[in-house]
């Protein structure tokens, strides 16, 4: 095994082009777990722990250009205002130790079904750049997830940073685990209001081989609140909408039975974790309920 | 590979480190600071929870090649660490070198003669004695973790909920006490830290 400690961006780039096997590591969370149990054996390991610039974020018009490193404890501490949806998924990343050192970044590069940061960056819209030697491009969210740990970065390819969507409305995030610390999701679930563009947009986790978004929920709800004109009037959601919109999330899932859960257990939760998200966000975006922020918070 | 890095402010090196190793690793078996506990090895249990440039980290998933030229910070440097702190009424955790032991201070260092009885001659840090007037400790295994993570909470929030407390030992696991005389000893130190700052 080979250390690779490039100390700018472009020699990690170089060397990442010289060695397409090497395996970036920043926080380490993911990458450490597979050495230390003699999982992986990478030929070069590339550390990014040196590159500053991936720990910085940028807050622009439309977007928040987030560096690849920014720990999860910079997105809950400073970005919970522009990223509402990411910095609720940010909190139930596993513990404070992991969330110092873990950023999305990994959870894109590692791209696991369950990685907490994919329904947030669904449901609010994102752009991964990914860049090369070659150059630099921008990966539609939709299009980055291809399999099971798969993802859609050429050999060549770093993540430099995430370019998710400001918040134009409430988001919300909910996961399903056995405790409030160090779980794996069952499944989970992101739902963002877009007001700006009167679209509901939703992502799953843990529910199929990839985190997807619920498209035909989306289409139906989308449909459902420009018919009624409830962007407009503000009236609570009907109960047949939401109960709908929910059976049409669990619809979406195409998960697997394993030791966390039933796969009637996690169509089921997404299903509950739709309606509820659907109910705060929307409570919050008629602003009668103050409180809805706080509702997916863990404590 | 070779790697050098500052460990409770002083400078450390350590040769043929394999370059899949963990900073815990290199800790316990090259450097002979075995007060970091390997349990997990996958960032579920904290035991070997240490400070990397004043942040709490799990040291079993820091690869060793990550943390040259870094400052890092382990329970047994916590006594030391914490009588700095107070000597400078509290520090910034984030910027390396602020933290810790100064060159200069590292340089006067010497060893204090210590022995195995708790208390006794040993400067501990506030926590540490909390931690043993609290009865907190049972096996033992968790403690040296839940130390660091406590102590570096209670630098950031000198005046904690119990949910406060809850959440920045959550990923701290102990299997004997059933947390309740952690808890207790973590809001003692809380209660001592403030009487001493009012003083």
């Amino acid at each position: 095994m080979d250390f690779l400690r490039p100390a700018s961006w472009e020699e990690a780039l170089a060397a990442k082009a010289a060695h397409p096997t090497a395996v970036p590591i920043a926080g380490g969370t993911d990458v450490m777990v597979e050495i230390n149990f003699d999982h992986r054996r990478p030929e070069y390991l590339l550390d990014l722990n040196r590159i500053g610039e991936l720990g910085d974020w940028e807050v622009g018009e439309e977007s928040v250009r987030l560096g690849a490193s920014v720990p999860y404890t910079a997105i809950m501490d400073h970005l919970r205002g522009e990223l509402p949806g990411l910095a609720l998924a940010s909190h139930t990343v596993a513990s404070p130790q992991i969330r110092n050192r873990g950023g999305v970044g990994g959870n894109l590069g590692t791209a696991s079904p369950a990685g907490d940061a994919h329904p947030a960056l669904l449901a609010a819209g994102a752009e991964v750049e990914a860049e090369s030697v070659r150059g630099s491009r921008l990966i539609p969210i939709d299009d980055f997830y291809t399999g099971v740990k798969r993802n859609a970065l050429a050999p060549d390819e770093l993540i430099r940073a995430v370019h998710i969507k400001k918040a134009a409305g409430p988001q919300q995030y909910s996961k399903v685990g056995t405790r409030n610390a160090m779980v794996i999701a069952v499944c989970a679930f992101g739902l963002a209001l877009h007001p700006d563009t009167r679209t509901v947009r939703t992502g799953i986790g843990s529910a199929a081989p990839t985190p997807v978004r619920a498209r035909a929920a989306e289409d139906f709800l989308n449909a459902a609140l420009e018919e009624g004109g409830f962007w407009d009037n503000g009236k609570i959601i009907t109960p047949s909408v939401a109960k709908q919109f929910a059976e049409l999330c669990s619809g979406a899932c195409n998960p697997i039975d394993d030791v966390r859960g039933t796969a009637s257990y996690r169509r089921h939760a997404v299903g509950v974790m739709a309606r509820r998200t659907l109910t705060w966000t929307w409570e919050s975006y008629r602003g009668t309920d103050g409180t809805a922020q706080q509702k997916g918070r863990v404590a | 590979m070779r790697v050098s890095f500052t460990v409770n402010g002083r400078p450390q090196e350590a040769d043929d480190v394999w370059e899949g190793e963990s900073l815990l690793y290199v800790l316990r078996e090259r450097m002979g600071l075995p007060g970091s506990k390997n349990a997990c090895e996958q960032g579920e249990c904290g035991s070997c929870t240490v400070r990397l440039d004043g942040v709490p980290v799990c040291s079993c998933l820091v690869a060793a090649g990550q943390v040259e030229g870094r400052d890092v910070v382990t329970v047994e440097g916590l006594a030391d660490f914490a009588e700095q702190r107070a000597e400078h009424g509290g520090c910034a955790s984030a910027a390396p070198g602020s933290c810790g032991t100064s060159l200069d201070a590292a340089r006067r260092w010497e060893a204090r003669p210590a022995d195995s009885q708790t208390g006794g001659d040993t400067a501990l840090a506030p926590i540490q004695q909390a931690f043993i007037d609290a009865g907190a400790v049972q096996c033992g295994f968790c403690t040296p973790g839940l130390l660091v993570a406590a102590d570096e909470m209670l630098e950031r929030n000198p005046t904690p909920t119990d949910a406060d407390i809850r959440e920045a030992l959550s990923g701290n696991l102990c299997r004997c006490t059933g947390y309740e005389k952690i808890m207790d000893a973590v809001r003692l130190a809380a209660a001592r830290q403030g009487e001493a700052a009012r003083r």
